[in-house]
């Protein structure tokens, strides 16, 4: 059977690239970086070489990137480190009603400790809103947590000016940058961001890794505790074949951006002129421009998204749904919900992400199967009237 | 999550529709809920002889319809009442913990569309005893 990946957002293949230079880790450099004889050694010169790329990727120093089991890690880290670390200064902390699930959880666990977090609403397209923000931001506020591309519909934050404003009433800003990452510039300096969350496998990078930037002189609590890697931040012996991997990953991600992205953005334009075209009863979701180049949420009405999203897996093709139903939520989609779209519309939600090798016919052949299915399960649904066929 | 022989329920659900003049019709679900099933019966004799439904929702949601109709087709009313949802559970085999509540809604569906049909015929009685009155 035929199989069409277009779940990227969810994770990516593992480049050639990358897996090259992973390869060696495995067997040849595999000593732990800690150690103090040459095998040790060499790992660590494999380990501070990632740590170079990344930095150099995102413009910061390499003594600023941490490195974690992942994007989860890296923002429980951020939100729970530095409240912890910063409660001397204040008890509020800020954070957007669309974020990943890591950053809401570990809010909501900060609220168990005695913190106040507000959880500041969007609009339609999924945009903070900077008047919101003044109005919630305080004295008592020491963290400002906003996701620089969201995961679910690709709206991407004005970040630059969500951090000045957040420095002008001295509070720190992290944002969770995991799918925005290789789609848009990152410059941590020019961009004044003083906490960012990265994951390797979005950018053709393995599983398992990601990395914390943390601004230097910024104060965090650990989360990790035993041992003294990452400069005494984060115990546990190092992912070194990770970090490598992460490490070209990152590299390639920023030297081929504008090609990828111009390639994305293609597929996405091309992907929607063909939805106009060949359906009716359907909404796209998220920012009209201000989003990811790859990403396409759409929602079919009067039809509910993991029937579609189970139709085209039995077809080969790979997507996720925009609603939780599929991952054993039966609520809806809490982005979906903060963007006001109304729950019988965000049933019907899936979310298509393309990728660096996605073909042209990879995505005639989606749209085609797409056809059949959203008509089949039209015709099972009791919603569908004869004028909305 | 699922198993083949759901997938194939679902892949090719039969009796698909709504029955035109149907004896009994049963709704339940919301499609906040993100469920709406459907079913329509045609009784003879106190027997249903056709069912067909129309679900808005999930793969166990549909594959649960289409089995709650093959199952009823040619059962008396009183054996389609007695229906419960265990009975579409064991043809559908394993469905996850989280959808076994669509199966429940196909037994509530079965009820009302078996309500629908007491109530439907107890209209019709009334309107001929009146017209015997007359």
């Amino acid at each position: 059977m035929r199989r069409v990946y277009l779940d990227n957002a969810a994770t990516t293949y593992v480049s050639n690239e990358v897996l090259t230079e992973m390869l060696p880790i495995f067997n040849t450099t595999y000593g732990n970086p800690s150690s103090l004889h040459g095998f040790g050694r060499d790992a660590m010169a494999e380990l501070d070489k990632a740590r170079d790329r990344i930095a150099k990727a995102i413009n910061c120093k390499p003594t600023e990137i941490y490195f974690t089991s992942g994007g989860t890690e890296a923002n429980n880290w951020a939100l729970i480190g530095l409240a912890m670390a910063n409660r001397n200064k204040g008890n509020h902390i800020i954070t957007s009603q669309i974020e990943h699930h890591s950053v809401l959880d570990s809010c909501k666990y900060l609220e168990t400790q005695g913190f106040r977090v507000t959880y500041l609403p969007v609009d339609e397209c999924g945009l903070v809103s900077i008047a919101d923000l003044l109005h919630y931001l305080d004295q008592d506020t020491i963290l400002v947590s906003i996701i620089g591309a969201n995961n679910e519909i690709g709206t991407i934050q004005n970040i630059e000016t969500i951090a000045r404003i957040c420095h002008e009433k001295n509070a720190i800003f992290h944002t969770d940058c995991v799918q925005a990452l290789g789609a848009i510039n990152l410059d941590v300096v020019g961009m004044d961001i003083d906490a960012m969350s990265i994951s390797g496998h979005k950018v053709y990078g393995p599983k398992g890794i990601g990395a914390l930037y943390l601004k230097s002189g910024i104060k965090i609590n650990n989360l990790i505790h035993g041992g003294n890697q990452e400069r005494g931040k984060r115990g546990g012996t190092n992912n070194v074949v990770g970090a490598v991997g992460m490490g070209k990953a990152v590299e390639i991600a920023v030297r081929d951006m504008s090609i990828n992205n111009k390639k994305l953005r293609n597929m996405r334009e091309f992907f929607i002129s063909e939805l106009n075209k060949r359906f009716t009863n359907f909404k796209i979701n998220g920012h009209p421009a201000q989003k990811l180049p790859g990403l396409v949420n759409v929602s079919f009405e009067f039809i509910e998204g993991e029937s579609i999203l189970m139709m085209l897996d039995l077809a080969g093709i790979a997507v996720s749904t925009g609603s939780a139903c599929s991952s054993n939520s039966l609520e809806q989609s809490h982005v979906l919900k903060a963007i006001g779209l109304p729950a019988e519309i965000g049933q019907g939600s899936i979310r298509i992400s393309f990728g660096k090798s996605t073909t042209k016919d990879e995505v005639v052949y989606t749209l085609d199967q797409l056809e059949i299915i959203v008509k089949k399960l039209r015709d099972i649904s009791p919603l569908t009237t004869k004028r909305s066929k | 999550m699922y198993t083949k022989k759901v997938m194939n329920i679902f892949q090719n659900p039969k009796h698909v529709g709504v029955i035109r003049g149907a004896d009994g019709v049963g709704q339940v679900g919301n499609a906040v809920c993100g469920d709406i099933m459907k079913i329509t019966i045609k009784v003879e004799d106190n027997k249903i002889v056709d069912a067909k439904f129309k679900t808005f929702g999930c793969v166990a949601a549909i594959a649960s319809s289409s089995v709650a109709c093959g199952l009823i087709i040619g059962k008396t009313l009183e054996e389609a009442k007695a229906l419960t949802n265990k009975q579409v559970l064991e043809v559908l085999g394993e469905v996850p913990a989280n959808k076994i509540h669509c199966s429940v809604l196909a037994e509530e569906a079965i009820n009302l569309a078996i309500e629908d049909y007491h109530k439907k015929q107890e209209k019709l009685a009334r309107k001929l005893e009146k017209q015997n009155k007359k």
